[in-house]
């Protein structure tokens, strides 16, 4: 047992020793201790340096509303979590911490030097600086010293190594959410408990055994400990986060380190306590300065004594029951001051009890000690916090301080009601509550004291001596700093709060806030509520980021599969990303660069016979006596004409008359077709059908069902695509008398029925074969077996990208949501007939007008690539600005032609077929001539599909 | 000497800094102004700046419902660039770089642009070639843009994940290296100082409640603290232009109110440079001088005009950054915020003479309105001066949507939540 | 916020796609009238308060619901099938 540690009492486990590390130095503690009692009860006080100073600073608090004493918790590995409250890790064997914000050590810092231009760094000064004269221009001289600022920037430091911790989030219901499970906690959850309610019971504490013993026999309640409640959200939803595993030297596998939990309740009790707020005096952030109720907390709960000689600073009663409470567990209580002249009986009977002088009147003005604490000058004060001559000085260890008390109404404020000032307790309460929601204990301002003894502390909170008085401990903001704020007009909270950055450090100024606002509310004249409240906003405490991540941490999101995935990957298929799905790219031979191997499987369809995966189309069956009728409606050109047994492309424009989408529609009987559309829009499209039937059209008698994923599809085309289907479909005849083009049969490969549509994307004699999802790879296989004797190649999106490009096919590159069907082409499919959707606004002026880019295709002069996203420019001037005339869709090298080949959206660009241009990529350093051409490169006449 | 220097700050250090003035004053209402800017935000603030500096009107009142900057200028992820691919949009805003540039020694504010670059990262060989097409657009522009490499980019941001193992493999990135961040109150605080220096009343706690008329002609504006007349009343109200509008009587326009949800972590050494955005999801990243990390995703993606979002964004943002950091995992989300987004009908803003005579509409910034604030300032003032707009903002107009010349950056339509 | 599905039941927003504005009535699809559809297609009401909205449940049951939403509190006031809604009764054929 150290010196500082008594040898009863407290949650501790005396009987097991722990070890660990702060900067690689080793100390021992218990089971039970945090790293901030553990520090103490090994006379550790200084546990970190401020952000702007560098000051020493100690421990103020012992829960979430500590603002110094930060650390870097190490491991597993080169894993760093920056930044946690000591008061927030519970020690286990082999903990590594690392303190922050100093260089070279915590106890020699060479940043401290900051404290000596502290008038320097007033609040706001680098809104004065840094930008240098007018006569130097641009941004160079702030760049200079923001180059500084953020070498000197940050808290703790993260790595890069992945987190090998597993996250995850779970979904919960209950009939009471009760946050915080102290005294008013316990109750409400007993309560709600014995009526039957489903209760869920979170606290940011270890299990309490008071919790655990009552709740134990209850099915009906879940007590979540280490459990923060973090953020509302609308209808009663609630984020929180359990810190499941940190404090286990070596979790076991099954546990995720933080539990995201969502729970929806239909009521909540928040009994989440109250702060006690630091007075603001010079010094007043000296390590062994802390908060009255954390040293109580230490040595009550954790038998250390925060000092052996302690000096208690109150503006109001609790404090007396906090040295009374401290000096029954061993410490000795040199003094109370109080800024009181008149304490009640009750409190005078604490303080002799305590064995403590009372000073009344009085208040600290100064400490001294440096990284330990070794003595206050205490002084008296009138009613308005001034000091007065009269000073003598207390020496001791420890100043618990007081100045009164703050609820935790964050979560309930953060509906963004506007919270209720107590003119008593000079401090908000809760926003009026909507049902539901009840606030409970100190929360609510309920503080469960002796007789006699009060909450409502004087209205002193600063004390006005000469010297750095802190408000904001983490972010070295000043009494001093508020008033500048005040005197350059920044009065508003809010602007008060961004000017000077308090209340925005990692404690989310829950003890920093309420000072602020009463210091500038004196220096305006006004109530503290006159002057306004910050909105509280999720989180309420910082959150792992890999919490909110859970499941989502290794696994972004899911991966879309074709039947025949297997095999594109056993046949040398590299992979490629669309969208989430992933698709052969090119089935490249050993030594093939990509261009050789998308020539030659381009080629190969040409000239033989090709087979590529499309089951990634988009599905919908459209069915219902009404579906020609929604046809009609949905696209431009018409379907109701269409017979039984045939296909047609069709084109879908937006409301707006903007191009949206393409893809054949197949009609299977009377009233059933096959809507194919693009895979990027499968989704989209199916959505905006939905809708129309829904809410434009409710009386179409039409069922729309996604049949995306129950198809999948394989392309066969090439001169030979009908020699592969007359040698392994049975059941139907692919002859061209009966299955010409457009044609549609059913029939059976390899035992598997099969629906085959006579279509082309590639500009070939081809086929569409799809199948259901369960026999595709069979299909696939028996449709390569019966190829093999006419070399049939399968082929990647490269290839698919060369022959389309080669037809002039336009895909997302091209109808890219600013197109209209005339800049593509297509007018030709726009139906006089019908009105459709589109048909009413694609004649406005400006989808009319002569300089719309309009689809051409492009040959490269120079025997050279064209890149995608080059522009097409009239000349070529160098580097120089030049108007561009359009861009590069889509480019490959042809095989059918042996060029360069480019399909490109281009001012006006029908006007300008023949014509010679240039592309240019000044991105990549490429220019070269082109010829602009007709898009379509390949057998305009369409011979070859029909062939 | 000028008021914020180096040597003033010695100076005031030496003297307790107690010889700061007011950075505005807090004016008291006149009963008629030369022109009244509704809207105490980025571009209310700018405006009224650039018309009494550009165009020498020095009768104007800025009235703010609340505190100035308190709308999108003060809850942004303060990103500043102009890599925009159609040159309605390009000219626009690299003009608004440009007066970015000197912004701080104009306004003798520093408000901290800090042009270390904006990168926009590429998941796929097609999404490269698409950012190729809008950084060649840029440099025929003549606005700097540079397509880095994977390896590039890996070097630009150290600790991101871009290997081919990846959900989404980064396989490059457009940077236009000009582009950065500043400190986002500070341009409403610089500029509001600077527009007082020049005799602006910025008028604070003035909630406009009602508009004054001579028949459709508007004559001023009823605020809580009071009736003022002016010949020229402008709207700049961002994410309330629905609800001020309505007080004059335009009951529908193109823009929807949406909620934009951004987040902060704590402070940790910086180790990102450099501003970036991710193309396999919608996350945009950088990290403050101060060292927090800072960004934001998608809209939420319905009305709203509660400035609050919910909690499927935040997951999906949260996870969309971890798998691009998986280092951070542990590294903690501090704050988070929402804004009201002025959502356009094509993502593209309006600047113009309008819709009532007397009147003149400056709003549909969706997410993209903090880079604007200097050009928008600036054309809006020449618009109200002039009565005609500039070059630069010409195609900014309420009657676009009807003729059809629509700027579409993102070619989603009618769908503000796609924008 | 969460929206109950006629259909399906009370379920989160994440179920849901938001799927615009109800207060617009599709002019007659014959219709001429260009500033009828630049109505329809860009002017908003952007209602703060009360607001006729469509949603699909894109996860759930794919129905579109007509919902009645506060859009300055997120308090969902009302919930039915789409197609009952007014605005789709409209383009009913006569």
């Amino acid at each position: 047992m150290s010196a500082h540690r008594a040898p009863t009492g407290g949650r501790i486990d005396r009987s097991k020793t722990i070890a660990f590390t702060v900067d690689g130095k080793a100390y021992a503690g218990h089971p039970g201790d945090t790293l901030a009692s553990a520090l103490l009860a090994n006379g550790v006080t200084l546990m970190g340096r401020s952000f702007k100073y560098h000051r020493p600073r100690g421990l103020l608090g012992a829960g979430d509303e500590e603002p110094n004493a930060l650390f870097t918790v190490l491991g597993p590995g080169a894993v760093r979590e920056p930044n946690i409250q000591a008061t927030r890790i519970e020690i286990f064997d082999g903990l590594q911490v690392e303190s922050q914000n100093r260089f070279p050590s915590l106890s020699f810092d060479v940043g401290a030097i900051n404290r000596l231009a502290g008038k320097l760094f007033s609040a706001g000064f680098y809104y004065k600086t840094f930008f240098g004269p007018e006569w130097i221009k641009g941004t160079r001289v702030w760049h200079v010293f923001e180059w500084f600022i953020r070498r000197a920037a940050g808290l703790g430091s993260a790595s890069a190594a992945r987190d090998p911790a597993r996250y995850e989030r779970m979904n919960a219901f209950c009939d009471v959410l009760v946050v915080g499970a102290g005294k008013a906690g316990l109750a409400a959850a007993r309560d709600a408990a014995e009526a039957g309610k489903r209760v869920i019971l979170c606290d940011s504490e270890p299990p309490s055994p008071a919790a655990t013993a009552e709740f134990a026999a209850h099915a009906n309640v879940e007590c979540l400990p280490r459990t923060t409640v973090w953020g509302h959200y609308d209808d009663m939803t609630f984020a929180a986060v359990e810190r499941v595993a940190d404090h286990l030297a070596d979790p076991p596998a099954h546990l995720p380190r933080h539990r995201h939990w969502v729970i929806r309740t239909k009521e909540i009790v928040v009994a989440t306590g109250a702060v006690e707020r630091p007075l603001v005096f010079p010094g007043n952030d000296a390590p062994g300065v802390m908060l009255a109720s954390a040293a109580l907390r230490y040595a009550a709960e954790f038998a250390v004594r925060p000092g052996a000689r302690i000096v208690v600073f109150a503006n109001n009663d609790t404090a007396y029951a906090a040295a009374a409470g401290l000096a029954a567990l061993g410490s000795t209580i040199a003094a109370i001051v109080d800024v009181r002249p008149n304490p009640p009986e009750a409190a005078r009977a604490l303080a002799a009890r305590a064995g403590a002088e009372l000073i009344v009147a009085s208040a600290v003005v100064s400490t001294a000690g440096g990284k330990a604490l070794s003595g206050v000058a205490i002084a008296e004060i009138g009613p308005d916090g001034a000091p007065g001559a009269n000073r003598r000085t207390l020496s001791c260890d420890c100043l618990a301080m007081s100045g009164g008390w703050t609820p935790q109404i964050q979560l309930a404020a953060q509906q963004g009601a506007k919270p209720r000032w107590d003119e008593r307790l000079h401090a908000f309460h809760a926003p009026d509550l909507p049902s539901g929601w009840s606030m409970a204990g100190s929360a609510a301002g309920d503080f469960d004291l002796d007789e006699g003894l009060s909450a409502y502390p004087a209205p002193v909170f600063e004390i006005k001596a000469k010297g750095k008085a802190f408000v904001d401990f983490q972010h070295d903001v000043t009494a001093d700093d508020v008033r500048l704020a005040h005197c350059e007009g920044y009065v508003n909270v809010e602007h008060m709060k961004r000017y000077t950055t308090l209340g925005m450090a990692t404690d989310q100024g829950r003890t920093a806030n309420l000072a602020g606002l009463a210091i500038m509310a004196e220096a305006r004249g006004l109530t503290p509520p006159e002057v306004g409240t910050t909105r509280s906003r999720p989180p309420l405490v910082p959150v792992s980021l890999g919490a909110i991540t859970a499941e989502r941490k290794d696994d972004l999101k899911p991966w879309r599969l074709t039947p025949m995935h297997d095999w594109h990957l056993e046949n040398g298929a590299t992979m490629y990303n669309a969208g989430l799905w992933s698709r052969p790219m090119i089935y490249g031979a050993p030594g093939e660069t990509i261009e050789q191997a998308y020539v030659r499987e381009a080629a190969a369809v040409r000239s033989g016979v090709g087979i590529v995966d499309v089951s990634t189309l988009g599905k919908i069956a459209v069915q219902g006596p009404d579906a020609p009728e929604f046809l009609d409606r949905v696209y431009t050109n018409l379907f109701s004409t269409l017979a039984v047994g045939k296909a047609r492309y069709g084109l879908m424009l937006r409301e707006d008359g903007i191009a949206y989408d393409d893809g054949t529609t197949w009609r299977l009987g009377d009233n059933d077709f096959l809507m194919t559309t693009t895979t990027a829009n499968a989704g989209k499209v199916m959505q905006q059908l939905e809708y129309y039937l829904d809410c434009v059209w409710p009386d179409l008698r039409v069922i729309l069902t996604s049949v995306t994923d129950e198809w999948a599809g394989a392309a066969v085309g090439g001169p030979k695509a009908r020699d592969v289907l007359a040698a392994c479909v049975s059941g139907a005849k692919v002859d061209d008398a009966h299955l010409p083009f457009m044609g549609i049969v059913k029939g059976e490969i390899a035992g598997a029925p099969v629906l085959i549509c006579r279509l082309s994307f590639s500009g070939e004699l081809a086929y569409e074969v799809y199948s259901g999802a369960g026999h595709a790879a069979h299909v696939w296989e028996a449709l390569m077996a019966a190829g093999k004797p006419f070399a049939i190649t399968p082929y990647g999106l490269e290839a698919l990208g060369t022959l389309r490009i080669e037809k002039g096919h336009v895909t997302g590159a091209e109808i890219d949501g600013r197109t209209t069907a005339r800049d593509l082409g297509l007018d030709w499919m726009l139906s006089k007939k019908k009105s459709f959707v589109g048909s009413a606004m694609m004649d406005r002026e400006g989808l009319f007008h002569p300089d719309r880019l309009r689809l051409v295709g492009l040959v490269s002069l120079d025997d050279r690539a064209i890149n995608g996203g080059s522009h097409v420019v009239d000349s070529l001037d160098g580097e120089k600005a030049t108007q561009s005339l359009g861009h590069v869709t889509a480019a490959c090298f042809s095989p059918a032609l042996g060029r360069y080949i480019a399909l490109a959206l281009v001012k006006n660009g029908r006007e300008r077929l023949g014509q010679r241009a240039f592309i240019t990529d000044p991105l990549r350093g490429r220019a070269g001539p082109v010829e602009i051409v007709h898009p379509v490169f390949v057998d305009p006449e369409g011979k070859r599909m029909h062939g | 000497m000028r008021e914020y220097s180096a040597f003033a700050l010695l100076k005031n250090a030496l003297t307790g800094n107690t010889g700061w003035k007011e950075a505005w004053r807090k004016p008291e209402l006149k009963a008629s102004y030369d022109v009244i800017i509704v809207g105490g935000g980025g571009h209310g603030l700018s405006t009224a700046y650039y018309l009494a500096k550009e165009h020498g009107v020095r009768n104007i009142a800025v009235v703010e419902k609340g505190w100035i900057g308190s709308g999108n200028i003060g809850r942004n992820t303060t990103m500043i660039r102009s890599n925009y691919l159609h040159p309605q949009n390009q000219h626009f805003y690299e003009h608004s770089l440009t007066l970015w540039e000197n912004l701080s020694q104009e306004l003798n504010f520093n408000v901290m642009f800090s042009q270390r670059g904006v990168m926009n990262l590429a998941v796929g060989p097609a999404q490269l070639d698409d950012f190729a097409r809008r950084g060649n657009a840029m440099r025929l522009a003549g606005i700097d843009a540079e397509l880095l490499s994977r390896e590039q980019v890996a070097k630009v941001i150290p600790g991101m994940d871009v290997s081919a193992s990846a959900r989404f493999p980064i396989y490059g990135g457009l940077m236009q290296w000009r582009g950065g961040t500043a400190r986002h109150d500070a341009v409403a605080w610089g500029y509001a100082r600077a527009a007082d220096r020049l005799g602006v009343d910025i008028i604070e706690n003035a909630e406009v409640t009602g508009f004054l008329k001579d028949g459709d002609t508007i004559t001023g504006v009823v605020t809580k603290r009071g009736e003022i007349r002016a010949k020229k009343t402008a709207v700049v109200v961002a994410g309330s232009t629905g609800q001020v509008m309505k007080l004059a009587g335009i009951d529908r326009l193109p823009i929807e109110s949406h909620v934009l949800q951004a987040f902060v972590t704590e402070a940790v050494k910086p180790f990102i440079h450099t501003v970036a955005a991710f193309g396999g999801g919608h996350l945009y990243f950088t990290q403050s001088d101060k060292g927090s990390l800072v960004f934001g995703g998608d809209i939420d993606g319905y009305n709203t005009w509660a400035q609050r979002g919910n909690l499927p964004v935040v997951e999906d943002v949260m996870s969309e950054f971890v798998a691009l950091f998986p280092g951070l995992a542990r590294v903690r989300l501090l704050r988070s915020w929402g804004g009201l987004m002025d959502m356009s009908m094509d993502g593209s803003p309006i600047i113009a003479k309008g819709p009532l005579p007397g009147m003149y509409l400056n709003t549909g910034w969706c997410y993209g309105g903090f880079k604007a604030v200097p050009a928008s300032g600036w054309t809006f003032a020449w618009t109200i001066a002039k009565d005609e707009p500039h070059a630069f903002n010409r195609h900014f107009t309420l009657d676009r949507f009807r003729r059809g010349l629509i700027i579409d950056e993102k070619g989603q339509g009618s769908t503000p939540r796609l924008h | 916020m969460r929206i109950t599905c006629p259909h399906c039941g009370r379920r989160d927003v994440a179920e849901f796609t938001y799927q615009g504005d109800a207060n617009r009535l599709r002019p007659d699809p014959a219709s001429t009238d260009q500033a009828a559809w630049n109505a329809y297609v860009y002017d908003r009401v952007n209602t703060r308060g009360p607001h006729r909205e469509f949603w699909q449940h894109s996860g759930g049951c794919r129905a579109h619901l007509a919902v009645e939403r506060d859009t300055a509190t997120h308090a969902i006031l009302s919930v039915s099938y789409a197609r009952d809604s007014d605005t789709a009764r409209a383009g009913r054929r006569p």
